[in-house]
């Protein structure tokens, strides 16, 4: 943020027209977000007269809560330029054992503590292999994504496991008292706060970024780029496993395919908020937009009668587009270049002509 | 590595230092046969009917299906890219393959593989022209692409299945006939692979997909169209996965919106295993396909040897991990042995 509101300063001094530099601020993803965040909003209101209402806000913040909350920390691990793909099938087999320990008779408490430690310890196996072997992330999450739903799968096949404590179970279904916002949503903006000022106002953050940026240029500086990664995993890992226990406690019931390709989701809202997928680039106010945007979007379709799958569709569609959008500018300078070698050479070629002549 | 296992000259005049290096290199291939031995002995030790023919058949038609996706997999990691749609072109193939039949049920069969094989080139294509012109990873473009061809699948199909009384018999042959014992679906896994097999070999385009895995800069810089070249691995890939979607809906003769659901994990598992570098730059088509075969062949010893199928997903996982860690360490300690080599020889 701070280099942003230098870059708005040097650009005063220099004699680039006033319309221009309005029309420059105005790109700026976060604006292109909250516009696009109003445009849904608009597309809410229009397809069902209930979607203004403050109720509506609770069943909205319901349905992305635990996408938002696995978000963020996906979000520092895509800014030093890595991925993790596993994060649905952590959330699966994190809420799967919640389930399992408190259905062999654990009180929840301890189960729920377990789920979320044992969250932390799949993260950790995937920044092992990724810090430790110098495997690549997104292979080694490829892999764990289909290992750990694999284990899901084999632990718990085909049965449902349900009956949680009723005032425990309730989450899901009642806002925090006096209010119209879901327990989920109040967590993921605590921990929001947390991770912005990490990222954003701490040299924890400036070494993310870093490493993002150059992660060699990070290493010789004095950074410890491995160090610094694998808790990244755990983190991921550690959110994965409190989000299961949410989802579980949301849903009242497990099974081996809860949250199954959730990380569609979760990696369109991280992209969409400006994260650069290579890393070195992204905001966590982007990333809070995002999920406004994908909350709203999803409630609003969803209101529209609008089936599952093609859901699937316009998300996966706002995937390619926040990743395409921001490469659009490139993409046209690339295309200009090759069109003016392209006339330089024709030009090239008449001159010669005309000289033969 | 790749430069040995592509050049059998190297083989004729192998001094000790070589040998070694070779041995590595060739390594992949013997150890999934011996693999293979050893988990065929397992399971017919455990119950004898594993070898019997019917089971073999079985087998070979159903590792076919996913030896053929592994060709079109393994051209595109290969090239330092990652197609993670292939399952959802094979599903939407193979549910635009049932409804054709349903409605033109005398179409003539090369009519409706030139359809699949269309469909699967056509979602290939969007891949690699998102990926090359808009240089977006492909993990993204084709994560994206994964559920968006499968949501059309999905809103197309809706709950409609079709199924093997709304197909000829003269396609559903495809699926169970068999050839000196083998099944069709095996003999055309087979051909395929020893024709990408020579074509990887020997064909400038393909050894420009490695060049482009190396080092892509380099490549780049060496004149080769990469982007053009990378646009090819993923139509190929597509238009592969299109086919085997026809394919798959001979075998399985049934077909409705979750048809191939997951089926890129196991791919890209196999191909793994096969010894299909990650980082690309390296690898055998026929190492991929022999681990689709493995990675088939061990599913279906679960099952015989008491252990639930439920456990195959993990299984997949599991043996990837597993392959790309012995891959890394294996390289690691090559390193300096490859090193010494080529100053001794330069």
């Amino acid at each position: 943020m701070a280099d942003l509101a230098e870059r708005e300063t040097t650009d005063d001094t220099e004699a680039t027209p006033r319309w221009r530099r309005r029309l420059g601020s105005l790109l700026r993803w976060e604006t292109m977000l909250v516009l696009l965040l109003l445009a849904t909003i608009a597309y809410g209101a229009s397809v069902s007269p209930y979607f203004l209402e403050w109720t509506n806000l609770f069943f909205i913040g319901l349905n992305v809560g635990e996408i938002a909350i696995i978000a963020l920390p996906l979000t520092l691990i895509i800014i030093t330029g890595e991925i993790d793909l596993s994060v649905a099938s952590m959330l699966g087999l994190t809420g799967l054992c919640m389930a399992e320990l408190f259905d062999h008779g654990w009180p929840i408490w301890p189960a729920m503590i377990a789920a979320v430690l044992l969250g932390g310890v799949l993260g950790a196996f995937n920044g092992l292999l990724v810090t430790r072997i110098g495997l690549p992330s997104l292979a080694v999450t490829i892999g764990t994504l289909t290992l750990y739903r694999g284990i899901a799968q084999g632990v718990l096949p085909t049965d449902t496991i349900s009956g949680f404590p009723q005032g425990l179970a309730s989450i899901g279904v009642i806002p925090i008292p006096h209010t119209h916002i879901s327990y989920s949503v109040l967590f993921f903006l605590v921990l929001a706060v947390v991770f912005g000022i990490v990222l954003h106002a701490t040299p924890l953050g400036r070494a993310i970024f870093a490493i993002g940026a150059n992660q060699e240029a990070a290493f010789y500086s004095g950074i410890r780029v491995r160090r610094i990664k694998f808790w990244l995993f755990v983190l991921s890992g550690l959110m994965c496993g409190f989000a299961g226990v949410l989802w579980t406690l949301r849903f009242a019931s497990a099974r081996y395919d809860s949250g199954i390709g959730l990380e569609l989701f979760v990696v369109t809202v991280v992209l969409l908020g400006g994260v650069s997928i290579f890393g070195g680039r992204g905001t966590i106010v982007g990333v809070v937009l995002a999920v406004a945007v994908l909350g709203c979007l999803q409630t609003a379709m969803t209101a529209d009668v609008i089936p599952a799958q093609d859901q699937n569709i316009v998300v996966g569609g706002l995937l390619l587009a926040s990743v395409i959008v921001p490469n659009s500018r490139e993409m046209y300078g690339r295309a200009r270049t090759r069109l003016r070698s392209v006339g330089a050479r024709r030009h090239a070629a008449v001159a010669a002509r005309e000289e033969g002549s | 590595m790749t430069s040995l296992a592509e050049e059998p000259a190297v083989v004729d005049r192998r001094s000790s230092s070589h040998a070694f290096a070779e041995f590595l290199a060739r390594f992949r291939e013997l150890g999934i046969v011996l693999a293979l031995v050893i988990v065929v002995g397992a399971a017919t030790l455990d119950n004898h009917l594993f070898l019997s023919a019917a089971n073999i058949q079985q087998i070979l038609a159903g590792s076919a299906i996913i030896a053929l996706l592994a060709i079109g997999e393994t051209i595109v990691i290969i090239t330092r890219n990652v197609d993670l749609s292939i399952g959802s072109i094979l599903g939407i193939s193979a549910y635009a393959t049932g409804v054709l039949y349903v409605h033109h049920p005398n179409v003539a069969l090369p009519v409706v593989f030139l359809l699949a094989f269309a469909i699967g080139a056509v979602c290939g294509a969007m891949n690699g022209l998102i990926v090359t012109v808009a240089r977006v990873p492909s993990l993204v473009v084709t994560l994206g692409t994964l559920y968006i061809i499968r949501g059309i699948d999905g809103a197309w199909a809706g709950g409609n299945q079709v199924n093997a009384s709304m197909l000829p018999d003269s396609f559903n042959k495809i699926g169970y006939a068999t050839v000196l014992g083998i099944p069709y679906l095996g003999w055309i896994a087979i051909i395929a692979v020893a024709l990408a097999t020579y074509a990887m070999r020997s064909f400038r385009t393909a050894r420009d997909f490695y060049a482009i895995g190396s080092d892509p800069a380099a490549a780049r810089l060496a004149g080769i169209p990469v982007g053009s070249r990378v646009f090819l691995a993923f139509v190929l890939s597509g238009a592969i996965a299109g086919v085997t979607g026809a394919l798959w809906l001979s075998l399985y003769a049934s077909v409705d919106a979750i048809a191939g659901v997951g089926y890129e994990f196991q791919v890209i598992a196999a191909v793994v295993v096969g010894g299909v570098a990650i980082f690309g730059g390296s690898g055998t088509v026929l190492g991929a396909a022999l681990g689709a075969l493995l990675l088939y062949t061990i599913n279906t010893a679960l099952v015989v040897v008491n252990v639930s199928s439920f456990w195959s997903m993990a299984l997949s996982g599991a043996l990837l991990l597993a392959a790309i860690a012995f891959d890394r360490l294996i390289a690691l300690r090559l390193a300096p042995a490859m090193r010494t080599r080529r100053t001794a020889r330069g």
